[in-house]
């Protein structure tokens, strides 16, 4: 390969080098931004769960059509991956195939599984672009499907296409190539996929093809460049890293757990008279409860990050398939979006900055709070074990114990049990009237 | 016949100790429903000899609907006083028919302190039939007859107790007929996260009517339920449907002492 597409490659890996790194360091910082959990613990309990989860994708099974077909996506698209490390090398090596003569004659056999993947690939992006588009399979939609999450699902879909197509057709000039006995196309063995499309380039010159070719694998690598620098950038299709990330981190306790917050039992013992024990996280909280980003948990955050818009938590949630507001897709989408509004806000004018907004109240309303049943639908569907509930519970608490706001009925079952021992209003004293039935 | 219903302090005063404490929860104390629940409960437990108390007006809520509608204060200002209470009397095990009850007490009590062996009734029942204290009747009245079990979230999705239920039902010997969402995608009846203690938000449908539906379609005569609240959420939906006169809810310890004629 001439020099300056040496050099052209390599300035151009750099650049989607760089990209990507400031993609990861923005998230990373955003994620930051939550307060401290600790998730430190049963490490070995966590790579099971990952390796479950995100490599086993357990919970996808649970709808067989979509999981094969997404199992073929993921598997063909991590191991095509592989041939990029050839590709890379190629390029700023100025190589043509490299790893052919090493290989030998496992080379061609190689090829033919990538081959195969890329073909799976393809149909398997077709039939999602026709569930999203023609079949409309209800769970894809929603409010908070509007414009860009359909936009980005479909431009995924389509990359995903016309990089595998790309680099069968690449493949398949290669041998017409290496029939003609063309300069440094070296003889590989038969790519049995590709070979179908040679029909089409038999009649080629030599020199287009070669140009072809060439460009070809220029818009797989170019393509491939740009496209982890969008999933890194703004898209749900982060979700191929972070689904390993977020699996591992995920809550190990049983799912009807809520935290209690070390701060309240801090309150409450000083107003029983029990002994303390302090803390190292001694020091009031700015605010009881989650108000904005800021003040869940950087676990929350990492969900919202890892979230793949697939809407299997609001297709199970009870409130939502009852035509409530409430969508725990949207809970999760919002979280992110707004914390990608901070994040942004603090680059541009410092840490202290208060744009006034905040993810309660402007994003997420309280009638939609106020319809969660914490039934863990939402959590049990989630095939990156995402929670929702965590954050629907924290801007509750900030609704009741910052703002005391909640609807009157609440309000008189807490002032129920506060004076009679029990959600509704009956005496103390008569509590144990139920056994009198039973006393002959 | 005469049942015993012993409370903790009346065993204290005596210098003795339940082996396990009976927690009622308010539901099971005051809902004129669930109080059946309660004494079919304490039926079973007379009959087996359990060893067993309750706490009588010394227990409180758990705090559970205050935890979920947000207060976290009022959750462990309920927490801590129930939690002296039975370290006081030096509690080692709890069984509850209320899953919410079950699921804060086992759950959330320990951070602050309450440290027991919580289990739900409807893992005391299925142990009592595999240590055959409760016995399948064969030919009995449900034989052969349709009953659906609705799974509690706070059961099922909470806890991973899926099974335990179903043994139950299985010695009535009856046909059991699992609704479409069942298990762990069973649908919620509506009244988690406090919801029992306030107006649904505005929709197109209440959560109990879907849910009551879903088990009318079974064909079931009797829906078995295993949690005070979707007790009542599915009773109020077989109303609503107008069915109340063909199709019953019942809970486990309910249709245990019916079967066992006790
Ligand atoms: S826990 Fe809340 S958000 Fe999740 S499915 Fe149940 S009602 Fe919906
Ligand atoms: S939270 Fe989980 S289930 Fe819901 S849309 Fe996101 S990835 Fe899908």
């Amino acid at each position: 390969m001439h020099v300056l597409a040496q050099i052209v490659f390599i300035i151009l890996l750099s650049i989607a080098g760089a990209g990507i790194y400031l993609s990861i360091s923005r998230i990373r910082k955003n994620i930051l931004l939550g307060r401290d959990e600790d998730r430190s613990d049963n490490k070995i309990a966590r790579i099971k769960k990952m390796l479950l989860m995100a490599l086993g994708q357990k919970k996808m099974f649970k709808k067989p059509l979509p999981a094969i077909l997404h199992f073929f996506v993921y598997a063909g698209f991590l191991i095509v991956n592989v041939e990029m490390i050839e590709i890379a090398l190629d390029g700023i090596l100025g190589t043509h195939r490299l790893f052919a003569p090493y290989l030998g004659s496992l080379y061609p056999v190689v090829i033919n599984v990538f081959e195969f993947l890329a073909l799976t690939v393809i149909i398997a992006c077709v039939v999602f672009l026709i569930r999203r588009n023609i079949v409309h399979v209800k769970r894809f939609s929603g409010v908070e499907m509007a414009k860009w999450p359909s936009l980005d699902a479909n431009l995924i879909l389509g990359m995903e296409i016309l990089l595998m197509i790309a680099f069968l057709k690449m493949n398949a000039m290669d041998q017409v190539l290496q029939d003609m006995g063309s300069g440094h196309y070296t003889a590989t063995g038969p790519f049995y996929i590709s070979s179908a499309l040679k029909g089409f380039y038999s009649s080629y010159s030599e020199s287009f093809l070669i140009f072809a070719e060439r460009a070809c694998w220029w818009f797989h690598i170019i393509g491939v460049m740009f496209f982890a620098n969008y999933v890194f950038y703004n898209s749900k299709h982060l979700h191929i890293f972070m689904a390993f990330i977020n699996t591992y981190y995920a809550k190990l306790t049983p799912a009807g757990k809520l935290n209690n917050m070390p701060e309240v039992t801090k309150e409450v013992k000083l107003m029983l008279n029990l002994p303390v024990e302090e803390t190292a996280a001694d020091g009031a909280p700015a605010r009881f409860g989650a108000k904005d980003v800021r003040d869940l948990t950087w676990k929350n955050l990492l969900d919202s990050y890892s979230c793949t818009e697939c809407g299997r938590c609001t297709q199970q949630c009870p409130a939502n398939i009852t035509g409530k507001k409430l969508s725990p897709r949207k809970i999760m989408m919002d979280t992110r979006d707004r914390l990608e509004e901070v994040g942004k806000n603090i680059k541009q004018h410092g840490d202290a900055y208060d744009d006034g907004k905040s993810l309660l109240g402007d994003y997420i309303s309280e009638e939609e709070l106020l319809a969660c049943t914490t039934c863990n639908a939402c959590v049990e569907a989630c095939p990156v074990m995402i929670d929702p509930v965590s954050i629907i519970v924290q801007l509750r608490r900030f609704k009741l114990m910052e703002e005391s706001q909640a609807p009157a009925s609440w309000n008189s079952m807490l002032s129920n049990i506060e004076n009679n021992m029990a959600p509704w209003k009956f005496s103390p004293a008569d509590r144990f009237n139920w056994a009198d039935k039973l006393k002959g | 016949m005469e049942y015993n219903v012993p409370t903790v302090a009346e065993l204290k005063a005596q210098g003795k100790s339940p082996e396990i404490v009976f927690w009622v929860g308010c539901a099971g104390s005051f809902d004129e429903r669930v109080k059946s629940v309660t004494v079919a409960f304490v039926k079973i437990l007379n009959h087996l000899n359990v060893n067993f108390a309750v706490l009588g007006t010394e227990e409180a809520c758990t705090g559970d609907p205050a935890k979920r509608a947000g207060n976290e204060f009022m959750f462990q200002m309920q927490a801590m006083t129930n939690i002296e209470v039975l370290n006081g009397y030096g509690i080692q095990k709890i069984v509850t028919a209320c899953p919410h009850c079950f699921n804060t007490l086992k759950n959330e009590y320990p951070e602050l302190g309450g440290k027991y062996e919580v289990i739900h009734h409807s893992q005391l029942l299925q142990q009592f039939i595999d240590e055959g204290k409760i016995k399948m009747t064969e030919g009995g009245e449900f034989k052969g007859k349709k009953i659906t079990y609705h799974d509690s979230c706070y059961l099922g999705r909470a806890n991973n107790i899926y099974e335990a239920p179903r043994k139950v039902l299985e010695v009535l010997d009856a046909d059991l007929v699992e609704m479409k969402r069942c298990k762990t995608t069973g649908l919620c009846c509506g009244a988690g996260g406090a919801q029992m203690f306030k107006e649904p938000e505005k929709g197109n449908k209440d959560i109990n009517i879907e849910r009551t539906e879903e088990a009318l379609q079974t064909g079931a005569k009797i829906i078995a339920a295993a949690c005070p609240f979707c007790m009542t959420m599915l009773s109020d939906g077989v109303k609503n449907k107008e069915q109340e006169h063909n199709v019953k809810v019942y809970d486990l310890a309910e249709l245990i002492v019916q079967s066992q004629r006790l």
